[in-house]
């Protein structure tokens, strides 16, 4: 009835695989492998955080990793995975090699930056990258490329007119610069390295496409230096305007709250946009290069508190928000490791780790063989059941969870064979010390297995606890490792209590095993039982006289009538000659 | 088998029985002697060898390469980055790795490349890595972590369980060890120190005390079992479960060390240094020393522990003056 029992886990195991077949295509009944046995290259980012500041929060770093994963989808790597690891750091997982300008796209930090709007072109599509403007034809003859111009100012060679006297000064806008604009091509925005521009420097970039509606036109901007860095937004919540008498209106705002630098700062900044007409009345919300927002100056804001009005949902204003809460966060990454493997070291290892698994399953079956003849059968049998069922279950985690089977995870279950044979062996030698105190084996196999379980339980709780804890507070590889460990130490457990018991009840029926058969590893003459035969006991050495009292007992019970009778006449006639 | 499941009877019943907690003195003095030496010989070696993960550098790895040339290596490397510092290792039988100094990306890609022709192979064979020096501490700082968090939990489990927590000190100090001594072979014979040997070594701290566990539990039945009325001091109460246990104690050990000397033989011969090696390497020893352990200095010290328990002392006074008083007469 067990047995039926783990067959119908079993089966279920292969239904929820079944269907993960159908979602993921192929790979039905495999788990999913990890980079050291795919091949692939796994980045590690740790992130550089300030002396004395805290460490990122698990808000901060999901919004770090969905930054860093629209960098990768927009690198156009596919089946990138993104993971934070160990509550602070990120790693990446890229099948196949990451070129040097994906990692440094990577690896460059969410910087926020508010900058005064020179011009927009907002009716400009990706169809302007077929205008014939090459930027080399400018007027950059003189000698000063602007990109290698390091001065806070574009120098007199490429600033024509006067000197910008301030950032909103459409001198900023040079010959060069308006060829750059004409030129540009959104599409390429991610290679122009906006994302790393000087914030001392005007910019030349593009609104975000829109996710609902990719193929609508997107505005390409000039825009003044920075003003206002996202470091000094303190908080950023999505609400609705009220009235000045406190009733909501229903319409979406995001709210800004800049501390006395930005509020200083960002007063400056409106005061000056206000008066200004045009494109010129807004500023750009700029992230990573990128412009997420471009709203209009409708006011002279020095408390520092702006708010930000437009066709918002509650949805999107939630998004800005958070876009200028966390895309504010000086949190930058650096590389700490990055790993690259090939497909085919990745697939040696893979062969080499089931070799070695197998050599050690061949091993460990010729050594229960040897020490418990048939008996090691049921260790063989039960094995099987241990890994068909684990093989099961990591397939299921690989779908349901994610999880990923590295050379790690393979060791612990290599490692797992031996100590879900272990549990075996504590069973058996319990059994075979009960035959030795002279019971049966039907008597035996409950006596010990209600010894051994309390055992079993015992060393695989500690067993569980260590993997547990490790599984806590590791990274990376040793987490694979942990979670293997820990699977197989329950299934252990399950195997034992569900399988191997179960099965040696119905075997202590069999008369090979009861008659203890010199193979069946049972076999009390060898085990040197001091049960006799025949109901003639020695007398237990080392037996305490509790456990001496329910033996005899077991063994009256277990006399034949005839036995008995005889047992009896014996006792009689002693009787009748002592009278 | 016959012989062995014979010599296990002997065990059980008592026919054959050796002095394990008896002599007690010499399995500290042993341990003492091994700890020492596990400790200050690294120390004069000049500490552990750490892996490119804990120290931080690049490395490349030319794989399916026909030629093993170690200088070859060194020259290229050293053609395209003067002071890189390249260790080659062959890996293996058919890979080179080398490792270096850290290096910055351009000679990162240079070096590759410069490897890739000098072996003839195709520059996708040549994969490279990067590893800053804090990623092996960021590990090390969550094993200890782990370290502390697990023996603090383990030691309070096993007071629970056993009742008694003496036998959780006196598992604990088999652990620890095992720990040192592991750790020393490392130190002693100069193998290199990686995330991944630390995984071997953590997992060492569940299969030590596994160990000791079931012997413990029979430790425990025996000494309840026997109770007031026995012949036995507690010392051999113990003795003697430890010795009923010996043949479940090399069975258990044979089997879990069965695998591991798998991965050990597969890794080591196959993959030559690498994940599989240094996990199983720091298993191998662990699971030695850990039986070891249990049997020769767990069991001793939780008798030596328990033998200035009141209740202990008494019996064992009364054991011993019934057994004068039998040979007086």
């Amino acid at each position: 009835m067990i047995i039926a029992l783990l067959a119908g886990l079993n089966a279920a195991g292969a239904i929820g695989d079944a269907t993960s077949g159908s979602t993921t295509a192929g790979n039905r009944w495999a788990p999913k492998l990890a980079l050291d046995l795919e091949g692939g290259t796994e980045i590690i980012l740790a992130p550089v955080i300030a002396k004395g500041a805290a460490a990122p929060t698990g808000d901060q770093l999901n919004q770090a990793v969905s930054i860093i994963r629209q960098r990768i989808d927009a690198a156009g790597v596919s089946e990138a995975e993104i993971n934070t690891q160990g509550g602070q750091n990120v790693v990446v997982s890229i099948p196949g090699v990451a070129d040097q300008a994906t990692i440094s796209r990577i690896e460059s930090s969410a910087k926020l930056e508010f900058r005064a709007v020179l011009q927009t072109d907002a009716a400009s599509n990706r169809t302007d990258a077929a205008t014939p403007t090459p930027s080399a034809t400018t007027p950059a003859a003189d000698g000063a490329t602007p990109g290698a111009t390091a001065g806070p100012t574009p120098t007199a060679a490429a600033t024509p007119t006067t000197k910008p006297t301030d950032a909103s000064d459409l001198a900023w806008i040079t010959p060069e610069l308006a060829a750059q604009f004409a030129s540009f091509d959104c599409a390429s925005l991610d290679k122009s390295g906006a994302n790393v521009a000087d914030p001392k420097k005007p910019l030349v970039t593009c609104d975000e496409v829109d996710p609902k509606n990719p193929g609508a036109p997107v505005a390409k901007y000039i825009l003044g230096p920075v003003e206002v860095a996202g470091e000094t937004i303190s908080d950023a919540t999505a609400g609705q305007v009220s009235t000045s008498q406190g009733a909501v209106t229903g319409q979406w705002a995001v709210n800004i709250v800049f501390n006395s630098k930005g509020s200083k700062e960002f007063g400056n900044v409106t005061s000056r946009l206000f008066s200004l007409t045009g494109a010129r009345h807004q500023f750009a919300i700029v992230l990573d290069g990128r412009v997420i927002s471009a709203p209009t100056t409708n006011a002279v804001i020095t408390n520092g508190k702006p708010q930000i009005t437009g066709n918002f949902t509650q949805a999107t204003a939630k998004v800005l928000a958070d876009q200028l809460k966390f895309g504010a966060l000086p949190i930058g990454f650096t590389v700490q490791s990055n790993n690259q493997i090939s497909a085919t070291l990745g697939s040696s290892q893979l062969q080499s780790g089931i070799l070695a698994g197998l050599i050690g399953l061949i091993l460990v079956v010729v050594y229960s063989l040897f020490q418990y003849r048939l008996l090691g059968l049921v260790t063989v049998a039960s094995l099987v059941v241990a890994a068909t069922i684990t093989y099961l279950f990591v397939t299921l985690l690989s779908w349901r969870e994610g999880y990923r089977l590295s050379l790690a995870g393979v060791a612990g279950l290599i490692v797992a064979i031996g100590i879900t044979a272990d549990s075996f062996i504590v069973y058996f030698e319990r059994i075979r010390d009960e035959l030795r105190d002279g019971r049966g084996l039907s008597s035996a196999v409950e006596a010990g297995w209600k010894r051994a379980i309390r055992t079993v339980l015992a060393s695989d709780t500690v067993n569980f606890l260590a993997a547990g804890v490790l599984f806590i507070v590791a990274v990376g590889n040793v987490k694979g490792f942990a979670l293997t460990l820990g699977i197989t130490t329950i299934i252990d457990v399950l195997v034992v209590a569900l399988f191997t018991h179960p099965v040696l009840q119905l075997l202590s029926r069999t008369a090979f095993f009861s008659e203890g058969h010199r193979f069946s590893g049972l076999d009390p003459k060898a085990l040197g039982a001091v049960y006799r035969g025949r109901a003639t006991f020695r007398e237990p050495v080392g037996v305490s006289a509790g456990k001496k009292a329910s033996s005899s007992k077991e063994a009256v019970k277990r006399q034949t009538i005839a036995e008995r009778k005889a047992a009896e006449q014996s006792s009689l006639g002693s009787k009748g000659k002592d009278s | 088998m016959a012989s062995f499941s014979k010599f296990g009877n002997e065990l059980y019943t008592g026919e054959r029985s050796y002095d394990i907690v008896g002599k007690r003195k010499i399995w500290y003095a042993v341990a003492a002697v091994l700890i020492l030496t596990a400790i200050i010989v690294p120390i004069l070696r000049g500490g552990f060898v750490f892996g490119i993960e804990f120290r931080g550098g690049s490395q490349f790895q030319v794989s399916d390469t026909a030629n093993l040339q170690q200088s070859l290596a060194t020259r290229t490397v050293q053609s395209v980055v003067p002071n890189a510092n390249p260790k080659v290792t062959i890996i293996g039988g058919h890979s080179v790795r080398i490792q270096t100094d850290q290096l910055t990306n351009a000679q990162n890609v240079a070096t590759q490349a410069a490897l890739a022709k000098a072996y003839d192979v195709q520059v996708k064979q040549v994969t490279t890595s990067f590893i800053g020096a804090t990623w092996g501490q960021d590990i090390t700082r969550q094993a200890i972590t782990g370290l502390i968090v697990f023996v603090l939990l383990a030691g309070a489990v096993m007071a629970l369980y056993f009742r008694t927590w003496k036998m959780s000190l006196a598992a604990l100090i088999a652990l620890l060890h095992d720990l040192v001594i592991t750790a020393g072979f490392y130190g002693i014979l100069g193998f290199e120190v990686t995330p991944a040997a630390v995984i071997g070594f953590l997992t060492i701290l569940g299969y030590s005390l596994y160990d000791t566990v079931v012997v413990f539990d029979k430790i425990r039945e025996n000494t309840l079992e026997d109770g007031g009325d026995s012949t036995r001091t507690f010392a051999e109460s113990v003795n003697y479960a430890v010795n009923q246990t010996l043949v479940r104690s090399i069975n258990t050990s044979v089997v879990a060390i069965l695998p591991v000397a798998g991965i050990l033989f597969i890794g080591a011969l196959l993959l030559g240094a690498g994940t599989l090696r240094d996990i199983s390497l720091a298993l191998f020893i662990g699971i030695l020393v850990g039986t070891y352990s249990t049997i020769y200095i767990a069991a001793p010290m939780y008798a030596h522990l328990r033998s200035s328990d009141e209740l202990v002392k008494k019996h064992d006074k009364r054991v011993i003056s019934a057994r004068q008083a039998s040979i007086v007469k």
